[in-house]
């Protein structure tokens, strides 16, 4: 059998990809956990976390059953601290400095909790936020992802008009079409989307393209500021010969088709490699073994101690039973009648440090030869680097350069989110939002 | 292994642990099913003229998770027919002639009417009688219970006219619905009662339901005021039992502990400050009388690490560190220190002190951890960063005394020694 969907029963499907971090079932588990929150002063929690959120004032506001007072505490520090609290890696921001780790006793779970109110306030949609009535500026921003989506709502806030322009059908960028089906569902995207919206004054326009549909100096010229948030699309590739061979797929699309069509349509090979050792190489992992592959291998030029994924996360995909070769990089795959049938990589070792600090992988001559009909790249993601130069953006091999708040080399237009920093995580966007909209509002003295 | 046994004016029990006069002594057969888990004795459940009682009836104070942190009843005594009691007593003790009986009384405000009810209750063969002179609501409108407990004059009155007809030891419960318990405690001590029991319930409100706005417990849209109870009193127990413990007078009986004892450290605790035995009711009302044994072997092997033998080894040994404020050591002085390897940096002591006491705490800002430290010169010795503190022995209060000698409130004054020099 090669790449082919319908690979499992739906209940087979449903079971692989339902929720890894299941909620809190009701208010006692909950208040039982929220309990056990010290209530640091100046907690450190509230430092690791990028939009500094003030864990242990929402989590006291459980405890005392003041749910809409913690969704509030929440949502003013970080508007998709819903998603966040699904998505985030916790192991390595707020509950990795939790002072319960210094006690040697399991950390407070930070993220559950702020999934207990989120949830309930978006599913019961609570208006928690008015917006200033409009004072009549516009701004324009471009990419409905995490990054944009909080700019505009800390804009809309303020009274000012947003106008986001979207190349997709729909919001919620990467959260929407990038992350593992099994931490949001497409339904928990659009409704935080539309949770977004609620606040008014936030207009978006879908299936506009920057560069395409609509130019920078337009928006330029109809709106008082722009900003961007286009985030980084482009798989790097991986230039080796046979990269091209039918059943070699970059990540952002395997992922993308997991996201936007149903489980059962999503082909899938039986022996599959993955190249990588990201959270988006995990991501293509255990979800190419959840939906239904024999065998997935992943593929590392470096060691276990130099990965960028987390241990978490490494975890999750040695359980999802992925193979892990370390110290292999890819070389040629071999083909016949096209299609993908083997991944030839060289065995490394470590050599010196290179500029990442981590030592670096040197190839030894000798090869080993994967059979193998599929081929997942995840060995980074590239920005959009001939549409950032178009622009006339000061940029860094397409990642646009600002400062602080997000000011870039020209006057009125604001950058943020992955397209800056070239792909953190959602949280680090919606952080870089609320910087963009605090140096728009300098701009326009709101 | 200690001998945990108990002679409480002669009533003998396997151990110090009695169930109070409440619902678990109500009937033979908790009552049988107490002492088959364990229990020393139980004061039954007040008999008295026939009462009605209403639904709900209790209602508790949660605290940080933790339910029945506090418990309130609107009870009135035994609301079953006094013979019918009498004859289940009789029984019990026959099933169980070593544990001890005590019937717990309140009878109508005449001679004759408690001279009738204590004949009956001695037929019974019963070893005590306790005196509620405590029950904070419903009896009180006609004069009983904590009105009796209230008014000194009135509550010699009560014990003398039961003396008169009492063949076997008599416990006076007292109210601590009162400025002090001495007084009444005092009054009973002088009109003869052989022993005292303390404390009853302590009139309260628990809470407000804030979705119907009535408060708890709500009987048909109304509450009444109730007898607090449960670990929240414990410490308001002990004062009272203390102040027993320290008067000449009162000292002289012995003493049966109640309030807010669920283990058996509380129950040491009790015994330490004077109490002979002890009187159990919200814990077993939470927990079921399984809770004894953990409290007959925790005592147990308690006693036989600290040496003591025999319950009278211990019984009263804190009451003489209890002091007045004007006796202590005004040269005795700690300050806190802080265990930087224990350290988690949680700030609980830097904002307690900062916000609320001395300013005696540095925070040297870090990402994420900061690090406190004390300044030693600012430090008060108030100890409250080390009651904050999350962790075990991470601050510890270092003794540094002002002077050698030993200096209290009086001298000082009598020096006329600087007021406010710090
Ligand atoms: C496979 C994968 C898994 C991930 N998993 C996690 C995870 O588990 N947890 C986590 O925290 N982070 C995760 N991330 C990272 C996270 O998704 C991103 O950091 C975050 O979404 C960045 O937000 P953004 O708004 O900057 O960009 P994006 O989310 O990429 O949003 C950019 C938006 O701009 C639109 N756009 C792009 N170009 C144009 C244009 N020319 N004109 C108009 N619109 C345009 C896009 O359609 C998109 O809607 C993952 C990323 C990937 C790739
Ligand atoms: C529901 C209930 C009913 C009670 N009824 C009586 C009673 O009839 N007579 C009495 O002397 N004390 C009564 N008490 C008081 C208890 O005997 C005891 O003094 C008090 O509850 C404190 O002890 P605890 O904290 O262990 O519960 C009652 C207490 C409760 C909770
Ligand atoms: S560090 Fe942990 S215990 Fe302290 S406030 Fe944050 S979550 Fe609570
Ligand atoms: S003992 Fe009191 S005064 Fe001293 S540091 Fe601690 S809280 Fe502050
Ligand atoms: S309370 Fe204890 S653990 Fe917390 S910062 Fe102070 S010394 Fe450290």
């Amino acid at each position: 059998m090669a790449i082919t969907n319908f690979r499992l029963t739906t209940d087979e499907y449903t079971e692989n990809f339902s929720d890894i971090h299941p909620p809190f079932e009701n208010l006692t588990a909950a208040l039982v956990e929220a309990n056990r929150c010290i209530f640091c002063y100046d907690a450190p929690c509230i430092k690791s976390c990028p939009t500094s959120i003030n864990v242990p004032k929402f989590i006291k506001q459980i405890a005392t059953e003041n749910i809409k007072g913690s969704a509030h505490t929440i949502f003013d520090s970080n508007i998709m601290g819903g998603g966040c609290s699904k998505v985030c890696p916790v192991e390595k921001l707020c509950e990795g400095s939790c002072v319960y780790n210094l006690m040697e006793e399991e950390p407070i779970q930070i993220a559950r909790l702020q999934r207990y109110s989120t949830e309930k306030a978006i599913r019961e949609k609570w208006p928690l936020f008015t917006r200033k009535p409009s004072n009549g500026k516009k701004v324009a921003v471009v990419g409905a992802g995490p990054a944009g989506l909080s700019c505009a709502h800390v804009l809309s806030r303020q009274g000012v008009d947003v106008t986001i322009y979207e190349k997709e059908a729909k919001g919620g960028g990467l959260m929407t079409y990038g992350i593992a089906a099994y931490k949001v569902t497409p339904e928990f995207c659009e409704d935080e989307v539309n949770y977004v919206l609620s606040l008014g004054g936030i207009e978006i326009n879908y299936n506009q393209e920057l560069g395409k549909n609509i130019t920078l100096p337009e928006l330029q010229s109809q709106y008082d500021a722009v900003y961007i948030g286009i985030g980084v699309g482009l798989a790097r590739q991986l230039e080796i010969p046979g990269e091209h061979l039918e059943g070699v797929e970059d990540a952002i699309s395997f992922i993308y088709d997991i996201r936007s069509k149903p489980f059962n349509q999503v082909k899938v090979g039986e022996n599959v490699a993955v190249i990588g050792m990201g959270m988006t190489a995990i991501d293509a992992a255990t979800q190419a073994k959840r939906l239904g592959a024999k065998q997935v291998t992943m593929v590392y030029r470096r060691t276990e101690a130099e990965m960028p994924c987390t241990q978490v996360e490494l975890d999750i995909a040695k359980l999802d039973g992925c193979n892990i070769i370390w110290l292999a990089a890819p070389k040629e795959v071999l083909g016949v009648d096209g299609k993908a049938t083997a991944l030839v990589c060289s065995k490394m070792i470590l050599g010196e440090p290179d500029a990442s600090g981590r030592r670096s992988p040197i190839e030894t001559g000798e090869t080993i030869v994967l059979e193998v009909d599929m081929i997942i790249k995840a060995a980074g993601q590239m920005p959009f680097e001939s549409l950032v130069s178009g622009l006339s953006l000061e940029n860094k091999y397409g990642k646009i350069t600002t400062d602080a708040h997000g000011v870039t080399s020209l006057n009125g237009v604001f950058a943020g989110g992955d397209c800056v920093n070239g792909g953190r995580e959602v949280v680090d966007a919606v952080q870089a939002g609320k910087d963009g909209a605090a140096g728009i509002l300098e701009f326009l003295s709101v | 292994m200690a001998d945990i046994s108990s002679n409480f004016l002669g009533i003998k029990s396997p151990n110090p642990f009695w169930l109070a006069s409440a619902p678990p002594t109500d009937k033979k057969i908790n009552v049988l099913r107490a002492f088959e888990a364990g229990w020393g004795g139980v004061v039954w459940k007040t008999l008295g003229t026939q009462v009605k009682n209403v639904s709900s009836r209790y209602s508790a104070v949660d605290y940080h998770g933790s339910r029945v942190m506090g418990f309130n009843n609107i009870e009135l005594i035994s609301d079953r027919p006094l013979d019918i009691n009498l004859i289940e007593i009789k029984e019990v003790l026959k099933e169980f002639p070593d544990r001890a009986m005590v019937v717990s009384l309140m009878a109508d405000n005449d001679r004759e009417s408690w001279h009738e009810l204590i004949k009956k209750v001695q037929d019974t063969g019963a070893h005590g009688l306790e005196l509620n002179f405590g029950c904070p609501h419903g009896m009180t409108e006609r004069g009983m219970g904590a009105a009796v407990g209230q008014d000194p004059e009135i509550a010699r009155m009560v014990v003398e006219w039961v003396m008169e007809i009492a063949t076997i030891p008599v416990i006076t419960k007292l109210t601590p619905n009162v400025h002090s318990v001495v007084p009444t405690g005092l009054a009973s001590v002088l009109g003869g009662t052989n022993a005292l029991s303390l404390i009853n319930t302590i009139q309260s409100v628990t809470g407000i339901d804030l979705d119907t706005l009535i408060p708890n417990p709500n009987v048909g849209g109304k509450s009444a005021f109730g007898g607090y109870c449960g670990p929240a009193v414990k410490p308001i127990a002990l004062k009272f039992l203390t102040t027993i413990a320290q008067n000449e007078i009162t000292r002289k009986v012995p003493v049966s502990g109640i309030g807010g004892i669920s283990t058996w450290k509380d129950a040491v605790e009790f015994m330490l400050l004077g109490a002979s035995n002890v009187q159990v009711c919200t814990a077993a009302m939470k927990h079921g009388f399984r809770i004894v044994e953990d409290m007959i072997e925790g005592l147990n092997y308690w006693m036989d690490d600290k040496g003591f033998k025999t319950l009278n080894d211990f019984i009263g040994k804190s009451v003489h560190t209890m002091s007045n404020w004007e006796d202590l050591d005004i040269n005795y002085h700690v300050i806190a220190n802080i265990n930087q390897d224990k350290c988690v940096h949680c700030g609980l002591c830097y904002i307690a002190c900062e916000d609320t006491s001395h300013q005696s705490i540095t925070l040297d800002y870090g990402k994420p951890y900061n690090k406190y430290t004390i300044k030693e010169e600012e430090c008060v010795g108030c100890n409250l960063c080390n009651l904050v503190c999350p962790v075990d022995d991470c601050i510890t209060m270092v003794e540094h005394r002002k002077a050698d000698e030993y200096m209290n409130w009086k001298d000082f004054q009598r020096l006329g020694l600087p007021l406010n020099d710090h």
